[in-house]
């Protein structure tokens, strides 16, 4: 067979996935994309009014919101805390899963499973009943009855961290437990033999072996706390007091969806989208200059 | 290489020629007389009395109109945004007569959702309360009839006041200082519950020092919450908000429910409620225990201007029914109807007649019936007040006042500022 032949042969296997993401990804994108260059609100929807084509007017309003930098900031710094201690948390229990007796492992596993498996709405809710100000259980353990958590900016922030990192790093830890169980004994057990201590182990042996799986993990991290809605929506009752508790995905659903003002709202749709690309096109990139290819 | 540009020219080619969708014009043209007409109103936790009700005026309707059916949809308050949304984008979804809540109204009218009334040859109509009239009006053209009223007022604690040896405050200046007062001889008890989002509450401290949210002149709104009497209002409510009355902590997150929440909790000598409160409270720890007096006014024996709150019943747009559609409304909204509204769900009507017939058989009336006549307010009348509400444009102002991370003057300035935006756009 020619080269071109096999091309051809090639693309016609791929062609069915290909319609299919076509169909799924790129159709959304291009209708959002197309969105954001227009004045679409309800009456244009439902036909009320005419279609303004406004070229870049609402990337202009947008980016020169000074509110839009400040949530874009903060979402940032949000996520960062989120995606940080996750991977700590999980690499943490992950490590003491490999090294506990069986029965606390599945204890361990069935409670990380548990909080994993709660939808968010319902975990967020639970966590305001005990961090409740007058009734929660967590001032009363600590005696500081009337205190509100969700109050001040800081600890409001910190509440709802605490809690995207409750609920996502089951995943870390489990797949983090998956790839270090998956080292061959061989490699641990040479390094044994040559003298290397635990620390040693860990860091130039298990390390190097786990970076493809922490480079999904982080990644999918980043990604998640990046676009957090439900945390944020519930725990702060839609983005705190006087908005100081906005995150970007919160920030676009007041602004604009709720708002009626698609157009814009897609515009924020776009900027996070080639906002997360960037992220982690840069972060690819990075590890692909210190010589590891996912 | 080659394949990048032609997505590239694609792109841009699709660009240029397509639009988003959007659908047509939603006039129908035709006007039948026979069929079925398509009823949605809202649901409610006890939705039986109602629901009576209007079966009562179903039967009527349908033993005067021969081949006609009434179908009656009940739609989630709470989903009432997008429900109203896809019945405009689809007229064929859509119902012909609707209830729908009056700072819905212009945004709904603008959206092309529903026709305009004309109510001149409805003899009743000329005894709805004016004010309240102009709730379902938009540009002077009358798109709805008013179904009922809610307004709120001071709700406060019998039994603190006289063991205080107190009177309910007769000044708005009066609330601040009487809140006071019992904060500090009873630390555990909640001056006042005013609340950082609870616009209802702060509106009328901006009415009654003579400001406004926004000002019209013809048609085109500008903001005026930074005008010197509306920021004089705006002080006014946030000093309630302050640790020796209500402290910020646990207030300035508080909405309408979670400020009467505190005073059916019994930790609160007063909070400013609704007549459609009345229920809750009676069912709760402070039954039996507190009174209620219209929001007073600056000056003593005036009583603060409120906001005029209820629901409308009107025709939708894209009917093919409209004669009849019209008369359902005017038989649902009719004295007849109200008054068994009002002794099914307690609605306050919205006939003059009507609400001084009830008020005299009810004493607990006679303080929000006494607002209601001493004139009610609105907000603006123009499809960005609802994106202003959503973008919580007012809370967000009081609650930077509260917290203390701007002063009244920036805060009502940069209000203004963004619903100028709102209103331009």
């Amino acid at each position: 067979m020619t080269a071109k032949g096999q091309g051809r042969t090639a693309f016609a296997y791929l062609a069915p996935a290909l319609l299919v993401l076509g169909g799924l990804l790129a159709y959304p994108i291009y209708q959002l994309v197309l969105i954001s260059l227009f004045d679409y609100g309800q009456e244009q929807v439902s036909g009320g009014a005419p279609l303004e084509f406004l070229g870049l007017g609402n990337y202009q309003k947008l980016l020169g919101d000074q509110q839009f930098w400040t949530v874009l900031g903060q979402t940032v710094g949000f996520a960062a805390v989120c995606v940080v201690g996750t991977l700590l948390v999980g690499a943490f229990l992950a490590i003491l899963a490999t090294r506990v007796r069986t029965w606390v492992r599945m204890t361990l596993f069935l409670a990380a499973l548990g909080a994993w498996s709660t939808p968010a709405v319902a975990g967020s809710t639970i966590w305001l009943f005990l961090f409740d100000a007058n009734f929660g259980f967590v001032n009363e353990v600590l005696g500081i009855q009337g205190f509100s958590w969700t109050f001040d900016k800081w600890t409001a922030f910190g509440l709802v961290a605490a809690q995207v990192i409750w609920c996502s790093f089951p995943f870390v830890m489990v797949t983090l437990y998956a790839g270090i169980k998956a080292i061959p004994g061989e490699v641990l057990e040479a390094a044994a033999l040559d003298g290397a201590s635990a620390f040693r182990t860990a860091w130039s042996v298990i390390l190097p072996l786990l970076r493809p799986i922490i480079l999904v993990v982080t990644i999918q991290s980043i990604i998640w706390d990046f676009k957090v809605f439900t945390q944020i929506y519930v725990m702060t009752n839609g983005g705190g007091i006087a908005g100081r508790n906005l995150v970007l995905n919160v920030y676009a659903y007041q602004q604009a969806f709720a708002a009626s003002e698609y157009g814009l709202g897609a515009a924020i749709g776009v900027v996070m989208t080639v906002l997360l690309l960037g992220i982690t096109m840069f972060y690819l990139r990075a590890l692909k200059r210190s010589g590891e290819v996912l | 290489m080659r394949l990048k540009t032609l997505a590239a020219v694609l792109g841009v080619g699709a660009v240029v020629a397509c639009a988003p969708v959007q659908s047509g014009p939603t006039n129908s043209g035709t006007d039948e007389q026979t069929g079925q007409l398509r009823v949605w109103l809202f649901d409610e936790v006890n939705r039986a009395p109602k629901e009576a009700v209007v079966k009562e005026a179903i039967s009527e309707f349908q033993g005067k109109h021969s081949g006609v059916t009434v179908d009656v949809q009940y739609i989630q308050v709470s989903s009432r945004a997008e429900r109203f949304k896809a019945a405009f984008s689809d007229p064929k979804s859509a119902p012909d007569v609707a209830e729908f809540g009056n700072t819905d109204l212009a945004g709904y009218v603008s959206a092309g959702g529903f026709s305009e009334l004309d109510l001149g040859k409805w003899d009743e109509s000329k005894d709805l309360v004016p004010t309240i009239l102009d709730t379902a009006k938009v540009d002077g053209k009358t798109y709805g009839v008013p179904w009922f009223v809610g307004v709120r007022a001071l709700y406060y604690r019998t039994d603190v006041f006289t063991e205080l040896g107190l009177q309910p405050p007769t000044t708005l200046d009066e609330i601040a200082t009487t809140a006071r007062e019992i904060r500090q001889k009873k630390p555990e008890l909640i001056g006042i519950s005013a609340g950082g989002k609870y616009l209802f509450a702060a509106l009328p401290f901006i009415w009654a020092n003579g400001g406004d949210i926004a000002k019209s002149d013809g048609g085109k709104f500008s903001a005026t919450i930074d005008s010197a009497e509306a920021k004089a209002g705006v002080a006014k409510y946030t000093e309630l908000i302050k640790d020796d009355i209500c402290p910020p902590a646990t207030c300035a997150g508080n909405g309408g429910d979670a400020s009467v929440e505190a005073f059916r909790a019994g930790k609160a000598a007063m909070t400013i409620g609704g007549d459609f409160n009345r229920k809750s409270v009676d069912a709760s720890s402070a039954a039996g225990k507190y009174g209620v007096v219209p929001l007073p006014g600056k000056d003593k024996g005036s009583v603060a201007p409120a906001f005029a709150g209820g629901n409308l019943l009107g025709v939708m747009k894209g009917t093919q029914r409209k004669t009849l559609a019209t008369e359902f409304t005017q038989l649902l909204a009719s004295k007849k109807y109200q008054q068994k509204m009002y002794t099914a769900m307690g609605n306050l009507p919205t006939f003059s007649d009507v609400q001084k017939q009830v008020a005299d058989s009810d004493k607990f009336l006679e303080p929000f019936t006494k607002t209601l006549q001493s004139g009610t307010k609105f907000v603006p009348v123009t499809p960005a007040w609802a994106k202003i509400e959503a973008q919580a444009v007012v809370p967000t102002m009081l609650q930077e006042i509260v917290t203390g991370a701007k002063n009244v003057d920036t805060a009502t300035a940069d209000a203004a500022k963004t619903m100028n935006a709102a209103f331009t756009s």
